[in-house]
C-alpha cells in the first residue's frame, strides 16, 4: 500500500513567552504512516497534540526536530498541499459570500479551469445538500450548513487526502450523520481520510485503523478491532490506555 | 498571480457587500447638496468653497474606507479561523498579503471614482465644465496616497493585537503626516541635540502624505502638475508601498497562524 501521509520522530515545543516558564512539548517524537485509500482516526484527549500534529502537516508550525511528508514531499513545501483538502474545526467562513463563490475562490487558488470548476461545485453541492442553499449568503446558513461547505471547500480540488479536524463538533445528531455518510462515500471512492474526532462511537463505526495520542506521544496504533480487544467498546479502551482508571458504580 | 487576484476578488466582494462605503457616499453626498442649494452672500465664485467642502469630505472619507477595511483583513481571517483552510492550500503567506493589498488598494480605487465622478458632477453643475486632467492627476495622487496608507495599515494589523488599536494608531500617524509632516524639518531647527537629530531622521524616514495632496489643483482651476514631478509622485508611493509590503510579509512569515 502506498504511504500518503508520515511522520518520522516528529518533535514540537512550545516556547513560552513568560520567564520561568518551561518549554512545552506538544508531540514527543511521533511516528506515524497512513496508506492510501485508509481511514485513519487520530484520537486524544485534550491537549494531546492532535491539532499540533494537524498544524506541522500543513505547514502551519514548523517541527522542532523530525520530520512529516504528504505524498513523500516534505511539508514545509507548499506544493505538499497541491493534493489534500482540509475542514478546521468551527471555522466562520466569509459570510458576505455564497457557498458557490466561496468554493470558485478556493477553486481559483487551486488553478482549477473554469469548467473544471463549475463541474465541480454541483457536485460537491450535491454531495454536501446545499444545491438550494448556493446562491444565499454563508450568514444565513446554520451551524450544520456551515460545516457542509467547510466539507465542500476541503473537497474542491477532488483531494487524495482529506485532513479533518474534529469534523462533527457541535454538531446536532442529523448534522453529525450527515458528515459520516460522506465520509463513508469518500471511503468508498477510494480517498485517504486523516480525521481527529473526540465522538469514539463515530470513529468505530468509520475507521480502519486509529493511533491514540497522550501528552504529545504515541500511545496505540492499529486497526479499531484489534485496539478494542477484550474491552467492550473503543471508549472503554480509549480510557484505559490514556491511563484513566474507570470508578466501580456504587 | 492567479492568487493574489483570487484573494483580492473576495476583498473587494466584501466592501461592496458591506454598508460602510455607502453610508459614507450617502453622507458625503448630502452634505454637498445641502450645502450646494445654500447660496450664502450672493457669491459668484461660492462654488470654490462648494468644491473644497466636498473635496475634505471625501479625504475624510476614503481615509476612513481605506484604514478600516485594511485593518480588519488579516484579524478577521485570524479570528473566523478562514486563515486555516486558506494557508492549508498553495496559497504562499506573501501571496496572501499581496492580494489583501491589493483587494483594499482597488476597494479604494473604486470607492475613490464614486467619489470623484460625484464631485466633478457637483462642480459641474456650477461651473459648466470638466477638467477632466485636473481630476485625473488629483484622484490618481490620490489613490496612490491611499496605497501607501494601506499598505502601513496592512503591517500594523500584523504588529498589532487589536484591529481598533490598528485603526486608532493608523489614523493618528495618517493625521500627524498629513498635519505636521511638511513642518518637522522647521521643527528640527529648533531643537538641541539629540532631539534635532531625532526629528530629521522622522523628516526623512516618513512617507510624506501631504505631498499627494492638491486639492487646490482642482479647487481653483490651477493649471496641471508637469507630468515629471506627478510621476515621480507615483513612484514615491510606490517605494514606500514596497517597504510597507516587505515589512508586512516578513512579519507575517514568522507569525503562528492559530
Amino acid at each position: 500500500m502506498t504511504t500518503i501521509l508520515r511522520t518520522e520522530k516528529l518533535r514540537v515545543e512550545y516556547r513560552s513567552r513568560e520567564l520561568h516558564q518551561a518549554t512545552k512539548v506538544a508531540l514527543a517524537g511521533l511516528d506515524l504512516e497512513v496508506g492510501a485509500g485508509e481511514v485513519f482516526g487520530f484520537l486524544g484527549p485534550n491537549g494531546a497534540g492532535k491539532t499540533t500534529t494537524m498544524n506541522v502537516l500543513l505547514g502551519f508550525v514548523p517541527p522542532t526536530s523530525g520530520a512529516a511528508y504528504l505524498f513523500g514531499i516534505d511539508v514545509r513545501q507548499p506544493i505538499a498541499r497541491q493534493r489534500i483538502g482540509y475542514l478546521p474545526e468551527l471555522t466562520y467562513y466569509y459570510k458576505f459570500l455564497t457557498a458557490e463563490e466561496l468554493l470558485r475562490f478556493y477553486a481559483k487558488i487551486f488553478g482549477l479551469p473554469r469548467a473544471e470548476t463549475d463541474r465541480r461545485i454541483d457536485q460537491l453541492l450535491k454531495l454536501v445538500e446545499l444545491e438550494s442553499a448556493r446562491k444565499r449568503p454563508i450568514k444565513s446558513y446554520s451551524k450544520g450548513m456551515q460545516q457542509r461547505v467547510g466539507l465542500a471547500q476541503a473537497l474542491i480540488n477532488n483531494p487524495d487526502l482529506l485532513v479533518l479536524d474534529e469534523p462533527t463538533s457541535g454538531l446536532d445528531p442529523l448534522g453529525r450523520m450527515k458528515v459520516r455518510e460522506i465520509i463513508q462515500r469518500l471511503k468508498s471512492e477510494g480517498k485517504t481520510v486523516f480525521f481527529s474526532s473526540h465522538e469514539l462511537g463515530e470513529v468505530e463505526s468509520v475507521c480502519d485503523r486509529v493511533a491514540i495520542i497522550h501528552q504529545g506521544e504515541l500511545k496505540a496504533i492499529g486497526r479499531v478491532q484489534d485496539i478494542t480487544g477484550r474491552h467492550a467498546s473503543l471508549e472503554k479502551a480509549f480510557l484505559e490506555i490514556i491511563g484513566f482508571q474507570l470508578q466501580p458504580a456504587p | 498571480m492567479n492568487n493574489i487576484f483570487a484573494v483580492a476578488g473576495v476583498v473587494l466582494k466584501e466592501l461592496y457587500r458591506r454598508k460602510d462605503f455607502y453610508v459614507l457616499f450617502i453622507v458625503t453626498i448630502l452634505i454637498c447638496l445641502v450645502m450646494a442649494s445654500v447660496n450664502i452672500f450672493n457669491d459668484a465664485k461660492i462654488v470654490r468653497y462648494l468644491k473644497e467642502i466636498c473635496l475634505l469630505l471625501v479625504w475624510i472619507c476614503s481615509l476612513v474606507i481605506a484604514i478600516t477595511t485594511t485593518a480588519r483583513q488579516i484579524p478577521a481571517e485570524r479570528e473566523n479561523r478562514t486563515l486555516l483552510p486558506l494557508l492549508a492550500k498553495p496559497l504562499t503567506r506573501p501571496q496572501l498579503i499581496l492580494g489583501k493589498f491589493l483587494g483594499c488598494w482597488l476597494a479604494c480605487g473604486l470607492a475613490l471614482l464614486c467619489f470623484y465622478i460625484f464631485f466633478g458632477a457637483l462642480a459641474a453643475s456650477r461651473e459648466h465644465q470638466w477638467p477632466l486632467l485636473d481630476y485625473f492627476q488629483a484622484a490618481a495622487l490620490h489613490w496612490f496616497m491611499l496605497g501607501v496608507v494601506v499598505a502601513m495599515t496592512l503591517l500594523g494589523s500584523l504588529v498589532f493585537a487589536a484591529p481598533s488599536s490598528n485603526n486608532t494608531i493608523c489614523f493618528v500617524a495618517v493625521g500627524g503626516i498629513l498635519f505636521v509632516g511638511r513642518h518637522l524639518d522647521q521643527v528640527a531647527l529648533t531643537l538641541g541635540e539629540p532631539m534635532r537629530s531625532v526629528a530629521y531622521a522622522i523628516f526623512f524616514l516618513i512617507p510624506h502624505l501631504e505631498l499627494f495632496d492638491v486639492r487646490d489643483l482642482v479647487i481653483h482651476n490651477w493649471p496641471l502638475i508637469s507630468w515629471l514631478y506627478f510621476s515621480l509622485a507615483l513612484l514615491y508611493a510606490l517605494g514606500y508601498i514596497a517597504v510597507f509590503l516587505t515589512g508586512a510579509c516578513l512579519v507575517f512569515r514568522r507569525k503562528a497562524v492559530n
